[in-house]
């Protein structure tokens, strides 16, 4: 035999599945709800995208080789994070806005960390909370959905959850006309962030997702169903004064946050256990947060919180060894 | 000489000597230990240390074959009515026969259980160990009267009151074939979910019967005896024509190899004649694979003999070796939902791989059945099962050593 022949240990096969494949599969699912995000923001929406997006990589590149590390951006998971961040951010962000959150999100969010697999925190989640804080006049000034022609410039409005706040915190009542518009809701005909408004569109990618089993029902079932449950103990108590779980279900971030940034595999549970508590978790804060907390949505931060609490699941649900009454070593 | 789990037999025969088909060329050392047998008639030609599959040279006996295949004159055939359960485990020790679905452990071992320990359940394992092999397949196949014989005597030695042949669905002539053979008789047939390592023993023992082997356990432990279909034929011969195992079936595939099949192997044919049997090869394979793809080990050459644990040959061409770089664990928890045994193969392999042996003992290191299913899912490649595997080396050491 002329050619090598390689030695190794078993196994001598491998699904074929890599990393970048996985993350190449996220971004396509991430697609629609970047086409539905232009179509109702034009090209304020599609700036945002660009600079998110360049700008994580090129922070990535930045970062890696000031640490004298191989460069990694081909692996699909800054690039990721840019679009989600993007999709997390308003239509009217200024470029300098954008461009900030993209540094934020790699370099503080990830590689200080260690980058890739070592960050505790969704990246992109950071980055939209430091300037949700740092910058609440900016980050919270939203623009009118017009779908694309009408109309060039951007009307200022609240979202739909905002809307509710206000009218809470001033009359104590919710304006009825609030959850009259589940269709256009659901479709994404309202005002938030660039890629929260469309349930329609994120389902689709995340469908994609599911039958690439790259998602698993784990996390989004809890997260949501959580949230439903929970939010409907209060409007059954009082539906003149809190929402009903459909309006918490298709306004603000869960959709986004639930089968998108909830699932980030880095920053949650590995054992499915755990990945239940986390889910449970993150439902439980984003309604707290709605209803109670100073600001009107709570899905960034609930995920953020039990980002924090994941090494602390880890540690109580692993696994049951096969063969072991409890997790101990018997030997 | 070294043809099962336990010590190797020590030749008995000299350089010159003439031998006979199935006479005893090597004897057993210890309990856990069997005799070796000629695989055919001829001139005994060295008795040295050769290249054995393990990867280093150990004792042999080297034969010419005289072309006649002539059978020893002694082979002693029983009648199973008069047999005790003694009688029949001695006839099996003599006649070599070792667990036949690779990993080779003496039969009569298995057979000798401690009297504490009732054996309530008897399961034979028709479910293929491995992804590609199929000789377990075509054994049921083509010979269920046999295993059906061992599968009587053995159910016998253990006087079990349960008797199961565990077959994966996705061999449905098999599952009618002996369905068929074993109408009227106390033996199920059990069709079983197609998944690996379903044939491996914990696996199938908690898929048939629901009971978990205790960790560090044995079968026996939860009353329950496994043995693979192709043991059982091998018990049948021993018993009931003393026929010692010198052959068994082996499955010679992967994309390198022309012709794949199934063939029935003398142990110690080398694999170079199997390859030959098998119309040659493609092109120069790019990886050698004794056993399956999954738990098998690579080979330097084909001028290895065949053991007695050969289930299968695996020719993979260059292309198909697996040589993406590793990246980063991304946590993606792919492995725990792989692994069979419900462990944190991404933690044990980290700890391992840093020398922390308490840490990953304290993670059930020591339970993980080396499968290989974490290995393959992972998307970052991470070399999973082959760390732990090093964790368990060093576990070990340290053990004997304190």
């Amino acid at each position: 035999m002329s050619k090598q022949l390689y030695l190794s240990s078993s196994p001598h096969i491998h699904s074929g599945d890599t990393t970048s494949k996985v993350m190449r599969a996220v971004l396509y699912s991430l697609l629609p709800a970047c086409a539905v995000a232009v179509y109702f923001f034009g090209p304020a929406a599609l700036t945002v995208l660009l600079i998110a997006t360049l700008g994580c990589l090129a922070t990535e590149v930045v970062c890696q080789r000031l640490m004298g590390q191989p460069v990694t951006i081909a692996d699909g998971s800054a690039a990721i994070t840019g679009v989600l961040l993007a999709l997390n951010l308003p239509p009217s962000s200024p470029w300098w806005l954008t461009l900030l959150g993209a540094v934020i999100a790699i370099a503080i969010g990830k590689q200080v960390y260690g980058g890739l697999g070592s960050n505790p925190f969704n990246p992109a989640l950071v980055a939209r909370v430091v300037l949700l804080i740092s910058f609440p006049v900016q980050m919270t000034t939203w623009s009118s959905p017009t779908p694309f022609g009408s109309g060039l410039d951007l009307v200022t409005t609240a979202t739909p959850l905002g809307e509710w706040k206000n009218a809470v915190m001033l009359t104590g009542q919710m304006p009825p006309e609030l959850q009259s518009g589940m269709v256009d809701y659901f479709l994404g005909n309202m005002a938030g962030c660039i890629g929260e408004v469309s349930a329609l569109a994120l389902l689709l990618g995340a469908g994609y997702l599911f039958y690439k089993r790259i998602l698993t029902w784990h996390i989004p079932a809890t997260f949501v169903g959580t949230v439903v449950l929970f939010s409907s103990v209060f409007w059954l108590a009082s539906p003149d004064k809190y929402p009903n779980p459909l309006f918490h279900l298709l306004t603000g971030g869960l959709v986004l946050g639930a089968f998108y940034m909830a699932t980030d595999m880095v920053t949650t549970p590995v054992s499915t256990k755990g990945m239940l508590f986390f889910g449970v978790g993150c439902g439980v804060l984003t309604v707290l947060i709605r209803l109670f907390g100073g600001y009107p949505e709570g899905v960034s931060f609930a995920i953020l919180l039990m980002n924090a609490a994941t090494p602390l699941i880890d540690r109580y649900t692993r696994p049951k060894t096969f063969g072991t009454s409890g997790q101990g070593a018997t030997s | 000489m070294a043809q099962h789990i336990g010590a190797p037999a020590v030749a008995s025969v000299e350089v010159g000597q003439s031998v006979a088909k199935g006479q005893e060329i090597g004897s057993a050392k210890g309990f856990v230990s069997v005799p070796v047998h000629a695989p055919t008639s001829g001139e005994v030609v060295a008795v040295e240390s050769r290249p054995h599959p393990w990867g280093t040279s150990l004792p042999a006996v080297v034969i010419k074959p005289d072309g006649e295949d002539r059978w020893t004159a002694d082979l002693q055939p029983g009648d199973p009515s008069a047999l005790s359960v003694d009688d029949i485990v001695e006839k099996v020790r003599l006649a070599g026969v070792v667990g036949m679905g690779g990993a080779a452990f003496p039969a009569h071992v298995k057979m000798s259980p401690p009297p504490e320990k009732k054996i309530s359940t008897l399961i034979f394992n028709g479910v293929e160990c491995e992804p590609y092999l199929t000789a377990d397949h075509r054994m049921m196949l083509e010979e269920p009267e046999r295993i059906l014989q061992g599968v009587a005597l053995l159910k016998y030695v253990f006087g079990a009151d349960r008797v199961v042949i565990g077959i994966e669905a996705n061999k449905p002539d098999a599952i009618a074939l002996l369905e068929k053979e074993c109408a009227g008789a106390p033996v199920e047939i059990l069709p079983l979910q197609v998944k690996y390592p379903q044939g491996a023993e914990k696996q199938l023992i908690a898929a048939v019967t629901g009971r978990e082997v205790p960790s560090g356990g044995l079968p026996m432990d939860v009353g329950v005896a496994v043995h693979n279909v192709s043991t059982a034929a091998a018990v049948a011969d021993a018993v009931l024509f003393g026929r010692p195992l010198i052959e068994r079936v082996c499955t010679v595939t992967g994309p390198a190899i022309r012709e794949p099949k199934n063939l029935r192997i003398r142990i110690g044919t080398p694999l170079s004649h199997l390859v030959e049997v098998c119309g040659g090869l493609t092109e120069d394979p790019g990886k050698i694979v004794l056993g399956g793809p999954m738990m098998g080990f690579t080979q330097l050459g084909f001028d290895v003999p065949a053991t007695r644990g050969t289930s299968g040959l695996l020719l993979l061409r260059d292309e198909d070796v697996d040589r993406q770089e590793e990246g980063p664990c991304i946590r993606c928890s792919r492995c725990v939902q792989a692994c069979p045994m419900h462990l944190l193969p991404t933690t044990i392999a980290a700890y391992s791989r840093r020398d922390l042996l308490a840490e990953a003992s304290e993670y059930c290191a020591m339970d993980c059945i080396e499968c290989g299913s974490c290995s393959y899912v992972c998307p970052a490649t991470i070399p999973l099962v082959q760390a732990i595997r090093y964790g368990k080396a060093a576990i070990l050491a340290k053990k004997r050593n304190s």
